[in-house]
């Protein structure tokens, strides 16, 4: 079944995603991707994650295909411009590559390039538009397409905004601008999910909550300073940190698998987001009873 | 204003140092509130060359040196100490510095200082950018604060989703101009501002060098 219709059925939809690696050797990645191919509706491929410079997400996500997988081709605006963005999402469609997640990207300032030039000729919504006009037949300066592509495309929130109205205003576009379905930022506080949810009820985009691995109680301080939108909570981080060496695996493993038993009920499916912990995720698919 | 800021020493040093005779020129506007190229600046760096044994032809502070025409009267009223020089040190921004050199026929010419922005002045010797030129301007739709120079990534259509503590993702001394943007128009009453896609820019308008022409009457 495709990620697309898994979304139609009434079943609980499970994502996750990999993160390529800083060379060509996939090896790794493709089979530790193995040990959770059939239990997760799609995975995402995430593109430049961080702004540090790694193997592409579309050769990521057609490796990922012709072995058998449901992937979701992640693009962010802030690298190409409306020319290369378009061009890449008709080469996913050549692959079979349909499910698209738009991002803005986090700014190169962050990342392993830090001189780089960004992009952002386009933002997340103005690409969810052209996205919408590809799969019309057209270009985004109304040249027709000799074969138009049928991108299912998704797009990002984050729930932890504050403030949450503009958040909430910029979803309402991304649904008008054509994403059918959202992947959030990750959550730690299932009350304040809970909170949100209330917030956009009237949002009829199935929305899947993000759950990160936490490795260690350092990470959880990294994040925290220094990866965008990310904010752990002093309790997790606590809990983090009285755990010691290979008890760290099954303590992020549970605190993983109670957020997303708390969010079941709050949301249309979960997102995994592993960091380089891809081998853990049938740990944390099996203690959630996924 | 265009700000600038003065390149050090060592490099003016390092540009001069196949040339014995300068000629100096500053600028009465910008670089003069921006203290890089006003008289007195000029003044210093004469006294600098001096004591690495250059000859100070002549100096002048242009007003300013971005027009042509000044720049044009500039090299007539001091030809002779122009031409006694081996190449004039222009204390300008990098328009000015080109007007310069045109003014003086082509006279090599070295630049003093790095043209940063165009900047607003605050008090103190501060100065920050607001207006990236862009010849496009969205400041009706944003209540006035620019999303095109404030936004690091230049977003049109609401925050990117990094920011903390109402802090940029990308600098944490600055506030997210989007939030700041959301709370003025909600103030105003006019949050449909945001509600509405905007659609993405016209490039065409950016492409350098950029010209303009004062339409006839």
């Amino acid at each position: 079944m495709t990620f697309k219709d898994a979304l139609k059925t009434k079943k609980f939809v499970v994502t996750c995603e990999i993160g390529p690696p800083k060379g060509i050797n996939v090896n790794k990645i493709l089979d530790e991707a193995e040990s959770f191919k059939g239990r997760v509706d799609a995975v995402n491929v995430t593109d430049l994650q961080s702004s540090v410079m790694r193997l592409g997400s579309l050769t990521m996500c057609h490796l990922l295909k012709i072995r058998g997988h449901e992937p979701i081709f992640q693009v962010t605006t802030r690298d190409r411009n409306r020319l290369a963005l378009q061009s890449d999402i008709l080469s996913a469609a050549a692959l079979g590559i349909e499910n698209v997640l738009v991002l803005t990207g986090d700014h190169p300032v962050r990342g392993d390039h830090p001189q780089a030039k960004p992009v952002y000729d386009l933002d997340s919504i103005q690409l969810l538009e052209v996205i919408k006009l590809l799969n019309s037949g057209f270009d985004m300066t109304g040249n027709a397409l000799d074969g138009k592509p049928d991108i299912f495309a998704g797009a990002v929130v984050n729930p932890g905004a504050d403030p949450i109205e503009p958040e909430i205003i910029k979803m309402e576009k991304k649904v008008k601008a054509g994403a059918k379905f959202f992947q959030t930022q990750a959550v730690f506080d299932t009350d304040k999910f809970a909170d949100f949810t209330k917030r956009i009820k009237h949002i009829e985009a199935p929305v899947l909550a993000s759950v990160i691995l936490l490795k260690s109680a350092s990470m959880a301080r990294y994040m925290n300073d220094n990866v965008a939108g990310i904010s752990v909570p002093g309790h997790l981080i606590k809990e983090m940190e009285s755990t010691e060496g290979k008890d760290r695996v099954n303590k992020s493993v549970e605190i993983a698998a109670k957020l997303i038993k708390g969010l079941k009920g709050l949301c249309r499916g979960i997102h995994i987001m592993p960091i380089g912990w891809e081998s853990k995720i049938e740990l944390v698919l099996d203690a959630a009873e996924l | 204003m265009i700000i600038t800021k003065q390149k050090d020493k060592k490099t003016i040093l390092d540009y001069l140092k196949n040339d014995k005779n300068i000629f100096i020129t500053g600028c009465a506007q910008c670089a003069t509130v921006c203290k890089t190229g006003g008289a007195d600046q000029v003044e210093e760096i004469k006294t600098l060359l001096e004591k690495h044994g250059k000859v100070v032809t002549g100096t002048v502070v242009i007003d300013p040196p971005c027009h042509l025409v000044k720049s044009k009267k500039m090299y007539q009223q001091n030809k002779n100490e122009i031409q006694k020089s081996d190449a004039i040190l222009a204390l300008a921004c990098g328009d000015g510095i080109q007007s310069i050199m045109e003014g003086a026929k082509g006279k090599k010419i070295h630049p003093g200082l790095d043209t940063l922005f165009l900047g607003e002045v605050l008090s103190g010797g501060a100065f920050e950018q607001k207006c990236l030129l862009c010849a496009e301007c969205v400041l009706d739709e944003t209540g006035g604060f620019c999303p095109i120079t404030l936004c690091p990534k230049g977003l049109l259509n609401g925050p990117c989703g990094g920011a903390k503590n109402k802090k940029c993702e990308v600098d944490k001394t600055i506030d997210c101009v989007w939030i700041k943007i959301y709370e003025r128009l909600k103030d105003l009453g006019q949050l449909q501002e945001i509600k509405r896609i905007k659609p993405p820019r016209d490039n065409s308008k950016r492409i350098n060098p950029r010209k303009h022409t004062l339409e006839k009457k």
